[in-house]
């Protein structure tokens, strides 16, 4: 589903990913972690096509599509979904206006009609109650005044409503109680099937007790330096990260 | 001959063809002489500093309407609020046009000034508003001086007006160049209520210039919700004065959508004379190309205990140049004044530009006021986020953008108005939005 073939990138010319290698097939679960300022959220955003971040060399392939080209909202009319760390406050736009011109922008891309409004109804209320969210929340204006648990919330909620084909995580357990976390992975869960794929980028091995990869890669200095089972996320979380940047710099 | 001087030898034609035993035919007469001696306004005038009337003034214009031009209700009906019941004020090139109009003396007066300046049983209104709070001011001077018609609206005392009154000037560019000089006089009595929309369109790109005079007064627990569209072309230039004069209690509301047009200055003055008054004045501009909008208000707390409210939002692009110079001024007598300002721009152009001054003169110690004004592009990261959900960037901006003059929006009353004026907006932002904010 993605390849990424030797990706270097750089913003405001400082090269930050230096010849990232990875392939993601649907069904998979991939953990990328690493220690701060390794790349992560630089991969996550390069993948989703924000305009500061300068492609050097190499490629990303969704389906054999390269990207390149392909502005962040065509991305996302393909299926990429990325889960922001931060998400950004937009005041006096609903949750759910914002989500059905979401959708309804999506729709018209691939060249349907509008949702009817019935069943944007429909699946407005079963995607909430997956996600354990308060109607009266739906119309609050997009993350203003949302706590740091229910921003990361709203992120998954959209997920479940815009059902990417590749969903990217970014730090999505950061600023989360564990009750808050439970909900989230276990709306993840639900979501994930054998045509999806979700790409976990976290500092901790905390998420991934509730959402367990299939693989764990480590990404140091703009590379990944190493890959592995899950039980290579239990070894970072005893080890910590200074073994590998000393594997990496002897 | 410049403008000036073909106004005031005109002004010799006008008496000819109005009664001058007119009670106001001295105010008349004394405003001729006043913008004589003013002239036009320009630059060296502390209050014209960021606008300039050199090229309108430069157009011949005729300066009477000559003869009276229909149009067909089918063409024009979009510049009406059409899908409610109103009362309709309707005028083509300076000339009252009763068949697009619906006027009414059931009760309310909803009229015309001419008749309203000519028939005795007016007078005592007349005699006791007309003219008096609009300023020796050299613009308002000159309309004063040809004021002749215009809408009359008179509501008596305990009427709620339930269907909005719409004043429409329309122009059809049978001249070549056109000066209009609407005088609008408006008195709410106790405890009514009216609604006014107001909007001046011109039909083609011949040159117009309108200098239009309002004055509002709003009685004893009176409210007055007044909406202002400007969605002009080109060519065409506005210079709006409107005075509110307000009675204990009342609630003032003055509302201007600016989306197009030449240059467009709006001159707004609100004065409380009573306790307990309320005046709101909200704005929002959205232009381009070169067009230039100025918004010019003061608030005059004259008693204790008022508030008053301004919020204006401005987005510029190209090389449009915006103004906003916000006056508030609060007497010694004036104690436990609350006044707020907030003025807030977008720049979509390194060629845009924005002049916002506040000017605060404050003489009583017990006041809470406040302003402040902003200058900013739209948030990057914002866009990001909102394409990351498929929103395309135009529609991207576009949705940040109805959402930083949101606030102005949410308080017009009338649904079909907002939902018009959410629709301007779309247009002129060039996208469909599929929801009401």
């Amino acid at each position: 589903m993605l390849q990424i073939k030797d990706l270097h990138a750089s913003v405001e010319d400082k090269s930050i990913l230096k010849g990232i290698n990875l392939e993601v097939k649907p069904g998979e679960v991939h953990a990328i972690m690493g220690p701060n300022g390794s790349g992560k959220s630089t991969l996550a955003s390069v993948i989703a096509g924000k305009e500061e971040y300068e492609v050097e060399k190499g490629e990303i392939l969704l389906d054999g599509e390269d990207l390149e080209d392909l502005a962040a909202e065509e991305r996302a009319h393909k299926g990429i979904f990325l889960s922001f760390q931060y998400p950004v406050e937009i005041p006096g736009v609903s949750v759910t206006n914002f989500m059905k011109t979401a959708i309804n922008e999506t729709r018209k891309a691939k060249g349907l009609e509008d949702m009817p409004a019935k069943d944007m109804l429909k699946m407005i209320r079963e995607k909430s109650e997956l996600l354990e969210i308060d109607r009266k929340f739906l119309s609050r204006s997009l993350n203003e005044g949302f706590s740091g648990g229910e921003k990361k919330r709203n992120e998954i909620f959209q997920m479940a409503m815009l059902e990417p084909k590749l969903a990217i995580l970014d730090e999505t357990d950061s600023g989360l109680d564990i009750d808050a976390l439970r909900i989230v992975a276990n709306g993840v869960n639900k979501l994930k099937s054998k045509d999806n794929a979700v790409v976990v980028i976290t500092h901790y091995q905390r998420l991934l007790d509730y959402i367990v990869p299939d693989f764990v890669h480590v990404l140091y200095n703009g590379r990944i330096v190493k890959s592995g089972g899950k039980e290579l996320a239990h070894e970072l979380e005893e080890k910590g990260y200074d073994w590998i940047k000393e594997e990496v710099n002897s | 001959m410049d403008l000036k001087e073909k106004l005031v030898s005109s002004f010799l034609a006008f008496e000819n063809t109005i009664d001058v035993d007119s009670p106001v035919h001295d105010i008349r007469t004394e405003a001729i002489k006043t913008f004589e001696t003013t002239g036009f306004p320009s630059k060296k005038d502390e209050a014209w500093k960021y606008t300039s009337l050199k090229s309108i003034l430069k157009e011949d214009y005729s300066v009477f309407p000559k003869q009276q031009n229909a149009l067909d209700y089918k063409e024009i009906q979009k510049y009406f609020i059409h899908d409610i019941d109103t009362y309709k004020i309707i005028f083509i090139d300076g000339k009252y046009s009763s068949h697009l109009s619906h006027v009414t003396h059931d009760g309310i007066d909803v009229c015309l000034m001419s008749s309203a300046l000519n028939k005795p049983k007016y007078r005592p209104v007349i005699e006791n508003y007309f003219n008096k709070i609009a300023p020796k001011e050299s613009l308002t001077s000159l309309n004063t001086a040809f004021s002749n018609e215009g809408a009359y609206i008179h509501i008596p005392k305990n009427k709620l007006v339930e269907k909005p009154i719409q004043i429409i000037h329309f122009s059809t560019g049978n001249e070549a160049a056109l000066m209009l000089q609407p005088r609008n006089l408006i008195v709410v009595d106790e405890n009514s209520h009216v609604q006014i929309i107001e909007r001046h369109q011109s039909l083609t790109e011949n040159p117009v210039f309108t200098n239009s005079v309002t004055e509002i007064y709003g009685n004893k627990r009176a409210i007055v919700d007044y909406y202002k569209i400007q969605n002009d072309n080109k060519n065409a230039s506005l210079i709006d004065n409107t005075y509110v004069d307000q009675k204990e209690q009342s609630h003032c509301l003055v509302h201007t959508f600016s989306f197009g047009g030449k240059i467009t200055r709006n001159n707004l003055n609100f004065y409380q004379n009573g306790e307990r008054i309320d005046s709101t004045m909200k704005g929002i501009t959205i232009i381009g190309d070169k067009q230039h909008v100025d918004h010019n208000t003061l608030v005059h707390h004259i008693e204790p205990n008022c508030e008053s409210h301004q919020d204006y939002k401005g987005i510029f692009s190209d090389n449009a140049i915006g103004v906003f110079n916000g006056k508030v001024v609060v007497n010694k007598e004036a104690q436990k004044t609350n006044a707020f300002q907030a003025n807030n721009n977008i720049l979509l152009s390194d060629k845009a530009t924005i002049n916002t001054k506040p000017q605060l003169e404050i003489f009583a110690d017990d006041v809470k006021c406040s302003h402040g004004c902003t200058i900013g592009q739209l948030d990057d990261s914002a866009l990001f986020y909102m394409k990351q959900r498929g929103i395309p960037e135009k529609e991207a901006r576009a949705l940040l953008m109805f959402a930083f003059s949101n606030n102005v929006l949410d308080s017009v009353k009338i649904p079909e108005l907002k939902q018009r004026i959410t629709k301007l907006i779309a247009n002129k932002l060039g996208v469909n939005i599929g929801f009401d904010l």
